[in-house]
């Protein structure tokens, strides 16, 4: 299986890139880890005419803290967040869902902004940034824009990003008041995607839930904020009466496909089961129990 | 067509590819090094597994026009001469492999994971092998078979 013909371009840096994207527009597309895009040219999912590979370019590498925010270039691959002590400090949920993406090998390629750019409702990172409040910067030829995740994703495989714009980096808030975050997921074997699964993010005050964020993967278009999930638990002493209520808003939020993962209701049931076990442990990690 | 030049092996290479070349039918077809397997084409198996400046890859999601000024090594690189590399060696005394159709892959990503983590517990080597499948062993030998070499590399037993 070969991809169909391209012509490939191996910019070094991001304004070269963002000229090229802008020269070629729906003709182009960027070239990261090529671990989603690269199956897809060979199953003529996608046919570009210029392959625009972005790995030549060390301004989008790197993970650094900047003022309240965690910056993660979009070139970073997943194997570098896997290894990130940064992270693994300030954000540990980054880390911890870098093991459960794929292989070792994957991880060697795959990237940050291409798992958050690509749109696929599979990918694991799109909920996790959803639930972490993280926006992406967005560059083109014309100037620069912050786009918040929870507003990115419209569709499978449709997105807000534009056919000139690049992803530059993905920007996540520190959250200093001690919140606790989880990831949790369900799949069917090693370096599959989800069955379902479930981001929390919450903190407490006082013994009772002062604010939390819940998103969900892989059971609806595209990653799920549940708001009414979030709502279920604040205010509450996360008890158990609680955790189920926000369990069953998950629930109501998405909306699977039967698909090899299995059925409707039981892909339904698992982003419920997945939503108490990860804000069961982003409890325990903000200091409830 | 675009040219390339790369190491492989540890001797240099220069080529002309066209663009949607993938790196394993450049190595396969236009090198002749036909160590690392095609086994599923799809980003699956790890039967391509290549080393890569490094790093362990999947050959057949990589173009070969990325390895451009790269440094490959493959399964053909493994042994020094007669010598089989120790990994190769456990392999064989542990029953590593059946029908081999996996062990090239294999092979070359258990080296990359020896070099990033020279004492792996069982569980470590499970999931750094997780990208590789294999469908006769069932796994349990292969883990020996790294831990083994793993043991006789820390010894002094056999060099890399
Ligand atoms: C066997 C296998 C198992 C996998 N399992 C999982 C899993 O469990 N969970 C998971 O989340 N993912 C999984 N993946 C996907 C993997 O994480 C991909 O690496 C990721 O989805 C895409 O990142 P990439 O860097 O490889 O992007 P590419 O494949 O290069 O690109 C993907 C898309 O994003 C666009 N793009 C990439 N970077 C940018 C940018 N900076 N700016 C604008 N557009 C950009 C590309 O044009 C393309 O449309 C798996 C992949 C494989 C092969
Ligand atoms: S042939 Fe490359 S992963 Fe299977
Ligand atoms: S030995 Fe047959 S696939 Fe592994």
């Amino acid at each position: 299986m070969t991809p169909g013909s391209f012509e490939y371009h191996r910019p070094q840096s991001v304004d070269e890139a963002v000229a090229l994207l802008g020269q070629y527009g729906d003709e182009g597309k960027v070239l990261a880890g090529g671990h989603s895009l690269v199956p897809m040219m060979k199953l003529r999912l996608a046919a570009p005419s210029h392959l625009i590979d972005i790995n030549g370019i060390d301004d989008l590498k790197g993970i650094a803290e900047d003022g309240g925010e965690i910056v993660i270039g979009a070139g970073t691959t997943q194997a570098e967040v896997l290894a990130s002590d940064l992270l693994a400090e300030s954000c540990p949920i980054l880390p911890e869902a870098a093991a459960l993406i794929a292989d070792p090998q994957v991880r060697n390629c795959g990237t940050v902004g291409g798992n958050c750019a690509n749109g696929d409702p599979g990918n694991d990172y799109p909920a996790i940034m959803i639930a972490l409040g993280a926006s992406y910067t967005l560059r083109s030829a014309d100037g620069e824009r912050q786009v918040v995740a929870a507003d990115f994703y419209e569709g499978v495989y449709a997105t807000a990003i534009e056919d000139n714009e690049l992803m530059i980096a993905v920007r996540i808030p520190t959250h200093a008041d001690g919140a606790g975050m989880s990831y949790r997921k369900i799949k069917r074997k090693v370096g599959d995607y989800a069955i379902a699964a479930a981001a929390v993010t919450l903190s407490m005050d006082g013994g009772k839930c002062a604010s939390a964020t819940v998103a969900l993967t892989n059971v609806a278009d595209t990653a799920v904020l549940s708001a009414a999930a979030a709502d279920a638990l604040v205010g509450s002493a996360v008890d158990d009466k609680a955790i189920d209520a926000a369990a069953e808003k998950a629930m109501a939020d998405s909306d699977p496909a039967e698909d090899l993962r299995g059925p409707v209701e039981y892909r339904r049931a698992m982003a419920g089961e997945m939503t108490r076990r990860a804000i069961r442990e982003a409890l325990a990690r903000a200091g409830g129990s | 067509m675009t040219g390339i030049s790369l190491t492989i092996n540890g001797e240099t290479v220069e080529a002309e590819v066209e663009p949607r070349t993938l790196l394993i039918h450049f190595l396969r077809e236009s090198q002749n090094i036909i160590g690392p397997h095609i086994g599923c084409e799809t980003s699956h198996c790890g039967a391509c597994t290549v080393d890569l400046d490094g790093k362990s890859v999947k050959a057949c999601t990589i173009f070969a026009v990325q390895a451009d000024g790269a440094d490959v090594l493959t399964v053909e690189g493994l042994a020094e001469g007669a010598e089989l590399h120790p990994l190769q060696q456990a392999f064989t005394d542990n029953h590593g492999l059946q029908c081999g159709y996996c062990t090239p892959g294999m092979l070359t990503r258990a080296y990359r994971l020896l070099l990033e983590n020279p004492d792996p517990t069982d569980e470590e080597i499970r999931m750094g092998i997780a990208g590789n499948i294999c469908r006769c062993t069932g796994y349990q030998s292969i883990v020996k078979a790294i831990r083994e070499a793993a043991d006789k590399i820390n010894a002094g037993e056999g060099a890399d």
